[in-house]
């Protein structure tokens, strides 16, 4: 978070009061520390239970686990791996994330080029099409669409989930990407045409290297999104085991094991360690992609 | 080892196809007399993406529209009885109301609390290890986030050690405490429950976009205010709240968008029962188990309506982002 975090130097104002700062700034210090603990506790209970026995994660508090007996043990991921075909639908996650990320980014990028430095009748207009199109709730085209895969026999199928995200993911890919080619420099083009080079190659060569942080804030943003979607998955592909990733699972879990709470908990916190690598190693791309002003629908 | 070798065309291929069209496009406009090819290029660049849009938003919004005014197999024209139902229907009356509970509660919390955290957290030196943790559940799924809620809030009749970390907190700081099921009784208030495991998700969304427009209040304008002996809030609600304004503009209107979609947490922790139901669940419910189409259709296109203003509102806020541009 380094981007944000640029450091104003500190108000000389704010020692005005009666008081030495550091006196005065210490219900900040309370309240901030106060806020982040809060904030983690329910992550926190749910590591600490994910490792407890099975019987005591029904029985006593997740905080007891610091008394004795101390009790750990990592029987419930070994069950949830083996048993309840979680290595399969991680795989499957992954068979989804990774083209549906990477179709609609590349399509996005044509098109934005397009956007940013082409000249084309109408196009504002559609620009401005592409900016209603944000906020269209997914929900307005599910039922035309599983129509339309049911037809032709795409449900089920990772090639329907790749399209349908890709369609989904593009107004905000677009809209921030054209943003984000139309900031680069005039003169970068005109001394690349100058030298003789095709629009292919100032795309390939130089367009799209010199995004690169675009690139990969909505690359990242595009990849959680998708990692971490239940309704598309529901719909589309269905809860077959050999196509239905993480969310779908975990869900069915939920139903089906009710109160057998240490498997539950195994079995969210398997399917968050990916996203929650990709999130921390690159935070602050992430960060810098939602303040070049998303709205996602 | 299928798998593998599947994963790895996957991996190579699907670049490989998407970018190729790219290359293609370009050697078919090679054909082309060279004076024609700067009008039919835009096209082509932009080709794919257009295709997209109108197969996955355009057309299925539209087709949306026209259903709702069929019948459950879409076979029979039936005037606006599905809207009649969405308005009047039992159930649906509950998720309208709760939908409305949790466009004005979420949206609340959500920028109220990330307001909050952004200006607290502006004052410490360990600003971004506190907006991290703040921000983390922001890479949680809304599955993952509705298991943790579920342990959060779970629920041990009085005499029982409790499991639910809220229960037991709540046990231990007030004297005489009755365990609560929070799920389950003091409709509609346990929709609060479901709406508060939502926003420890999204304030951190709106603390990042609050805290970086904070981050551009010009440090002389506060010291000005001040030094003319205004108090912390009166510098807040005179300076930067006016200052920052539009941003906040921007992260509400995203947090009611997200309030009337809402659908995974609930989904995922009572599936509507006990009087939580949203519409999106209920209009999942008319599609995968009643099979009424017509139904279900009239309830996307209530949920469109309810998006529309906004829709105009972040056009018009493009517009005139392009003019200062």
């Amino acid at each position: 978070m380094a981007e944000v975090a640029r450091q104003r130097p500190r108000s000389a104002a704010a020692s005005l009061g009666p008081f030495p700062v550091r006196v005065q700034s210490a219900p900040v210090h309370v309240a901030v520390i106060v806020i982040a603990l809060l904030w983690m506790m329910p992550t926190i209970g749910l590591l600490v239970s994910s490792f407890r026995p099975p019987a005591m994660v029904g029985q006593t508090g997740w905080w007891t686990a610091f008394q004795p007996p101390f009790a750990f043990t990592l029987q419930n991921y070994e069950r949830v791996l083996t048993a309840n075909n979680m290595g399969q639908s991680f795989v499957n996650s992954l068979f989804v994330a990774i083209p549906s990320t990477v179709i609609p980014i590349l399509i996005a990028a044509f098109a934005a080029y397009a956007f940013a430095w082409m000249d084309f009748p109408g196009r504002n207009a559609l620009f401005l099409v592409v900016v209603g199109l944000l906020v269209v709730p997914l929900q307005m085209t599910l039922i035309p669409v599983l129509r339309v895969f049911t037809a032709l026999g795409l449900t089920g199928t990772f090639l329907g989930i790749w399209l349908a995200h890709a369609g989904y993911g593009l107004p905000l890919a677009i809209y921030l990407l054209r943003n984000f080619f139309g900031g680069l420099p005039r003169e970068m083009f005109e001394a690349a045409y100058i030298d003789g080079a095709s629009p292919l190659v100032v795309f390939f060569r130089l367009v799209l290297p010199t995004s690169v942080p675009g690139l990969a804030a909505l690359g990242i943003f595009q990849f959680l999104w998708v990692w971490n979607d239940l309704l598309i998955a529901l719909v589309y592909l269905g809860g077959s085991p050999s196509v239905a990733p993480m969310t779908v699972t975990v869900s069915n879990l939920v139903n089906s094991l009710g109160q057998n709470w240490q498997l539950l908990t195994a079995a969210a916190f398997v399917s968050m360690v990916l996203p929650l690598i990709v999130f921390f190693s690159l935070q602050q791309y992430f960060v810098r992609g939602l303040l070049a002003g998303s709205v996602k629908g | 080892m299928d798998r593998l070798v599947q994963a790895a065309l996957v991996v190579v291929g699907v670049p490989a196809i998407t970018a190729g069209y790219l290359v293609l496009a370009e050697r078919a406009l090679g054909l082309l007399p060279y004076s024609r090819r700067p009008a039919v290029r835009p096209w082509l660049w932009l080709g794919p993406g257009l295709v997209l849009l109108l197969v996955f938003l355009v057309y299925p919004s539209l087709n949306t529209l026209y259903l709702s005014f069929l019948d459950a197999s879409s076979s029979r024209p039936v005037g606006f009885a599905n809207f009649v139902f969405v308005f009047t229907d039992g159930t649906m009356l509950v998720a309208l109301r709760n939908n409305v509970l949790w466009v004005v509660i979420f949206t609340a919390l959500t920028v109220a609390f990330g307001l909050l955290i952004a200006l607290l957290a502006d004052r410490v030196p360990y600003e971004s290890a506190a907006k991290a943790v703040v921000f983390l559940p922001m890479g949680i799924s809304f599955v993952a986030a509705g298991v943790i809620w579920r342990f959060m809030y779970d629920f041990r009749p009085l005499g029982f050690p409790q499991t639910g970390t809220l229960n037991a907190l709540l046990m231990t700081l007030i004297p005489n405490f009755q365990p609560q099921a929070w799920l389950i009784d003091n409709v509609p208030w346990n929709n609060v429950a479901l709406i508060a495991a939502a926003a420890w998700v999204w304030t951190g969304f709106c603390m990042v976009v609050l805290s970086a427009a904070l981050k551009g209040v010009p440090t002389e304008l506060l010291e000005a205010a001040r030094v003319d002996g205004a108090s912390e809030l009166q510098v807040l609600r005179h300076v930067i709240v006016p200052m920052i304004g539009s941003t906040i503009a921007v992260v509400t209107t995203t947090m009611i968008i997200f309030a009337l979609k809402a659908f995974d947490i609930v989904y995922v922790m009572t599936n509507g029962n006990f009087e939580t139901e949203v519409i999106a669940n209920r209009m999942y419910k008319e599609m995968f188990n009643v099979r009424d189409f017509g139904r279900a259709s009239a309830i996307a296109v209530v949920l469109l309506a309810a998006i529309v203003p906004i829709m105009l509102f972040n056009i018009r806020r493009f517009r005139q982002q392009e003019e200062i541009r």
